[in-house]
């Protein structure tokens, strides 16, 4: 991609809303008498419907900025701002509404409730949400239409990473961030994750984050932005993205 | 230190909310065992050396006038160590500002010093001095109840002639430390007062020179004291003798050994019940919370650490961990337990305390918990260590759940998710969630269970007083009258009604089993005494038969239209055959009842009388009162509504205490259960719960989850504990089966209400502190680690 492209590609966005918008965010952590600076001044804007990888290595800051932008952690310094409103500034309880109403997580390690059936995990979620789908619904865009009552236990990973997905779209989120999605699964079942994750970010317009020191998946990504030692190192446009099908590892 | 060792310290320090809990649940069991061992112990202790200070005889007799030659006769007994004679008689008093006359014994002693026997304990002033007649020291509860204090001077009707005394020592004694005026259920100082005059003062008043009435012995040891008992009584029959008693039918020590019997099976059955739920419980706990260790374990293995070493490390946690408990329950156990006994020996009027608990009501508590604690985390550490290193290294697979019969409950369908989580997860481990239910529910059924004594009294206040006593007041006689007296007394200002009884002491007899009795009268339709059965109300008295109380029919093996042989001891001592027609259910004592007028024709006299049952106008009661006060011929009274209010008082007093005492071990209980198991499920739990939280939940709905399932377990251990409260209720009652009482099982709607309070309140109080920790549930954590 030349310099031209990414600047046309900016300006393409740039004449659209932002979904959520942060400017300077820095994360310094203190552990004893040693501080970890996480993040280290970073700008960035999330466009409606599409679908940006945060690339990194192990300690580049890409999980800090997720928790933030999440609204899990509070920045040491910068603002973030959803819909035009400063998420920085929340309080527990105004974050704890951020969450519910507007995010969806999944988890590497998927973070189903033992205990709920798949259906039911997706309930848990449908019913403190505004405007839910109805969790079979969920499920049977994730392809799981069949597995309504299986306990987590009775599912392979790959099935109980798509439930968390369900579990995750199925309140209708602005945001669905994907924290190393694929880093329990073979690259077989991987792939399925991702073409669900591509389908809901295609068909229902979520802005989608996914975070990944995989670079193999940066190819499925309208965006791409590499984290290096807290800050943005570089940020990759792609004309063409590939379908998840496509993608190997 | 070894890096091991240092490791147990910061462990017992990280898990100290958790360590305070187990020491709850261990330190009640052990505690109540210990209060309830030691204090019943020292109780015996400090009876048996009161007795043996002041030298309390072994055998009492009364008589009507005896010469004082007859004391070397006595005194030639085999087996006799000392005799000691002396007056003792009723008297009434008038005490200033006391609108009721007072009943008191006055007995003799020599002037100037102690008696030989039945020795006084001098809490102030002195020996009554030679010369001066009207002297007298009195006993303290007495003196206490009246405000009495040296000086005092007050009336009395002596033989009948009115005297003033005068106060001059304040003392207790062994043969009255349950001081109980005759015919009572229990010590009333204010209406009971026991006197003791000199011997050449009393002498004179009765008119009792060179002579005595009453006589009692020490025995030589090995000696037995029906032997002795045969002899005396033979020699006093010509000498108006009724029957000499041995120290153990003896009154006072009577219903005190009869009070400490109670106390030991009361300080034997619920603390045993108490302590093996604290060791089960003890060993589920300590069980989960080793088995929150398997990485670690798996770590130590990895290290080359072998299992001796594992095993010898965490008995050394566990054994840290309940001693904990095991010192706080003996600390705690023996402060109460010193306490007690202090308020039992006020209440039997002991004057020293002898509290010297023998380590055993210690070791028992200790053990059962040791052994409790270890078997449990032995449980844990034995599944840690069987594992694979690496395998113990690995969390523990994600539990599986299935669609048991719980899904296929209608009313699922209706729940929200966490609610289906709540019950999902009692249901998936359901020892677990018995073992928090029957804790929670043991401290229910223990409240209830101690409640139920109160339940238990009111209703038998109800039912002897309320019920069978219609009448306000009972004034015994000083010998037996004629009839013609319930006209005299039917003439005093106020009454409304009066009726007569006779009552005589007996041997009943039937094959080879006897019992010594009061055989008491009632007139055919009593309006104001009645026989009165706790089921079926008024027993009516017609012909010449017996009514028993089932207690008596039971000792006697009787049933009606049995045969009783009847030796009457009194007077000419008549030997009868009389039918049984009736049987009576009563809480108290075993009494007997015939018609008055069979007991008349029995003893061969004309209608006569020895108490009266009298109804009065509230309104005249003091001018009443005023005129009993100058009535010779009256040497007890009994007013029924005195009694209830002494009644109620004095037991509520020391069950109130007791009560309390249960309650705050098993609300501990309560507590430590309830504590341990929702922070367990918290330690277990914490990744869903802030998964949960990341999702979007509130801290208030997950604390639902979590406090939801503690709730739900309590819930469940309500009506459980009630159920189990009701039942060891049945246990004790059935145990307090005496000749004294019997015990009814009610517990009353408001005792079971009291009991879940609670239980819910000590719930309620481990909830919020568990609560607490959900605020600090790490929420970016989950994100990347694995169960």
């Amino acid at each position: 991609m030349t310099m031209k492209q990414t600047a046309t590609a900016e300006t393409d966005r740039t004449s659209r809303p932002s979904v959520l918008s942060a400017s300077g965010l820095t994360k310094v952590y203190h552990s004893g008498e040693v501080s970890v600076h996480a993040l280290r001044g970073i700008d960035l804007e999330l466009y409606p419907s599409e679908l940006i990888v945060l690339l990194g290595a192990s300690g580049s800051g890409k999980s800090t900025l997720l928790n933030i932008l999440g609204g899990l952690d509070h920045p040491t310094a910068g603002t973030v701002f959803f819909d035009g409103v400063e998420l920085s500034s929340f309080g527990d309880s105004a974050l704890t509404r951020y969450r519910r109403d507007n995010v969806g997580f999944v988890f590497q390690f998927y973070n189903l409730i033992p205990s709920l059936t798949a259906e039911e995990n997706v309930a848990l979620v449908t019913e403190i949400a505004p405007d839910p789908m109805t969790p079979s619904d969920a499920l049977r865009l994730v392809g799981l239409g069949e597995r309504l009552e299986h306990f987590p236990a009775q599912l392979s990973g790959g099935e109980q990473q798509r439930v968390a997905i369900a579990r995750a779209i199925a309140k209708r989120p602005r945001l669905l961030l994907c924290d190393e999605p694929t880093g329990a699964l073979d690259s077989q079942t991987g792939v399925v994750v991702l073409e669900v994750i591509e389908k809901i970010n295609k068909e229902l317009g979520t802005t989608t984050a996914l975070i990944t020191h995989n670079a193999g998946l940066a190819d499925m990504a309208d965006r791409v932005i590499r984290l290096a030692d807290g800050m943005i190192a570089d940020v990759t446009v792609n004309s063409t993205k590939k379908s998840a099908h496509e993608i190997t590892w | 230190m070894h890096p091991l060792d240092k490791k147990m310290w910061r462990d017992l320090w990280r898990l100290r909310t958790q360590v305070i809990a187990v020491a709850l649940v261990i330190g009640s069991g052990v505690g109540l065992m210990v209060m309830s061992l030691s204090a019943q112990e020292a109780l015996r202790t400090t009876t048996e050396a009161y007795y043996e200070r002041y030298r309390f005889a072994n055998v009492f007799a009364q008589l009507k006038r005896a010469p004082q030659s007859l004391a070397e006769r006595i005194a030639d007994i085999p087996g006799v160590q000392t005799v000691e004679t002396r007056i003792v008689e009723a008297a009434l008093l008038d005490i200033d500002g006391f609108e009721e006359p007072v009943m008191s014994i006055i007995n003799s002693v020599p002037e100037n010093k102690q008696p030989v026997l039945n020795q006084l304990v001098l809490r102030e002033g002195r020996f009554v001095a030679l010369n001066a007649p009207d002297e007298v020291i009195v006993n303290e509860p007495f003196a206490e109840a009246h405000g009495l204090a040296l000086n005092d001077t007050f009336k009395a009707i002596i033989n009948g002639k009115k005297r003033t005394l005068t106060v001059v020592g304040i003392a207790l004694s062994p043969e009255y430390a349950y001081a109980i005026a005759p015919d009572a259920l229990i010590p009333d100082h204010l209406r009971f007062g026991i006197l003791w005059m000199g011997e050449d003062a009393l002498a004179a008043a009765f008119d009792l020179k060179e002579a005595f009435n009453n006589v009692s012995l020490t025995l030589l040891p090995g000696t037995a004291a029906e032997d002795v008992i045969d002899r005396l009584d033979q020699l006093l029959e010509p000498y108006g003798g009724s029957f000499a008693v041995a120290r153990k039918d003896q009154i006072s020590n009577w219903f005190l050994m009869s009070e400490l019997d109670q106390l030991a099976s009361m300080a034997v059955i619920l603390p045993t019940v108490f302590l093996s739920v604290a060791a089960f419980l003890t060993n589920m706990v300590i069980s989960r919370l080793i088995a929150t260790e398997r990485s670690t374990i798996g770590l130590f293995k990895a290290f080359g650490y072998s299992n001796v070493e594992i095993v010898f490390h965490y008995t050394k946690i566990v054994v840290a961990i309940t001693m904990v408990g095991v010192l706080v329950g003996w600390a705690v156990g023996a402060a109460l337990g010193h306490y007690n006994t202090a308020v039992y020996a006020d209440h039997f009027s002991m004057p020293f305390l002898i509290f010297r608990p023998s380590p055993a009501s210690f070791a028992i508590g200790a053990i059962a918990s040791l052994a409790a604690a270890l078997a449990g985390a032995a449980l844990a550490v034995r599944a840690a260590i069987s594992l694979a290193p690496a395998e113990a290294m690995r969390p523990p697979s994600p539990p599986v759940f299935s669609k048991g019969a719980f899904s296929r409950l209608g009313f699922v369908t209706g729940l929200d998710q966490p609610t289906r989580m709540i019950f999902r997860h009692t249901l998936r481990w359901p020892g677990r969630s018995l073992v928090t239910s029957f804790g929670v529910g043991m401290s229910v059924a223990v409240v209830v269970s101690a409640l139920q004594w109160l339940d238990a009294i009111d209703h038998m206040i109800d039912s002897y007083y309320v019920a069978g006593q219609r009448q306000d007041v009972s004034i015994g006689l000083t010998e037996v009258r004629s009839s013609t007296v319930l006209a005299e007394f039917r003439h005093m200002p106020g009454v409304e009604a009066v009726e007569p009884e006779r009552n005589l002491s007996a041997i009943m007899r039937a094959e080879h089993r006897e019992k010594r009795v009061g055989l008491n009268s009632r007139i055919e339709h009593p309006h104001l005494n009645l026989i009165y059965d706790v089921e079926g109300g008024e027993v009516p008295l017609v012909g010449d038969g017996l009514i028993l109380s089932t207690k008596l029919a039971d000792i006697l093996n009787v049933g009606v239209g049995d045969t009783v042989t009847v030796e009457v001891l009194e007077d000419r001592r008549p030997i009868v055959d009389m039918k049984v027609t009736g049987l009576f259910e009563t809480y108290l004592g075993f009494p007997a009842y015939a018609r008055i007028e069979t007991l008349n024709r029995i003893m061969r006299e004309r209608p006569a009388v020895d108490t009266v049952h009298i109804s009065l106008d509230s309104q005249e009661t003091p001018r009443f009162f005023r005129e009993l006060k100058d009535t010779p011929g009256v040497s007890g009274i009994l007013v029924v509504q005195a009694a209830i209010d002494n009644f109620n008082e004095t037991v509520a007093q020391t069950i109130l205490i007791f009560i309390g005492f249960f309650s705050a071990f098993a609300a501990a209980l309560c507590i430590g259960v309830v504590y341990n198991s929702a922070r367990i499920a918290l330690s277990e739990r914490a990744r869903e719960l802030a998964t949960l939280r990341v999702l979007g939940f509130t801290r208030f709905e997950i604390s639902y989850i979590l406090l939801g399932q503690s709730a739900l377990l309590v819930a469940l251990a309500l009506p459980i504990g009630c159920a189990a409260g009701w039942l060891l209720a049945l246990t004790i009652t059935t145990a307090f089966d005496t000749e004294l009482y019997r015990i009814p099982l009610i517990v009353s709607p408001a005792s079971y209400g009291v009991a879940m309070v609670v239980a819910i309140a000590a719930a309620f109080l481990s909830a919020l502190l568990v609560n607490r920790k959900l605020g600090r549930l790490d929420l970016i954590a989950v994100l990347k680690t694995r169960e």
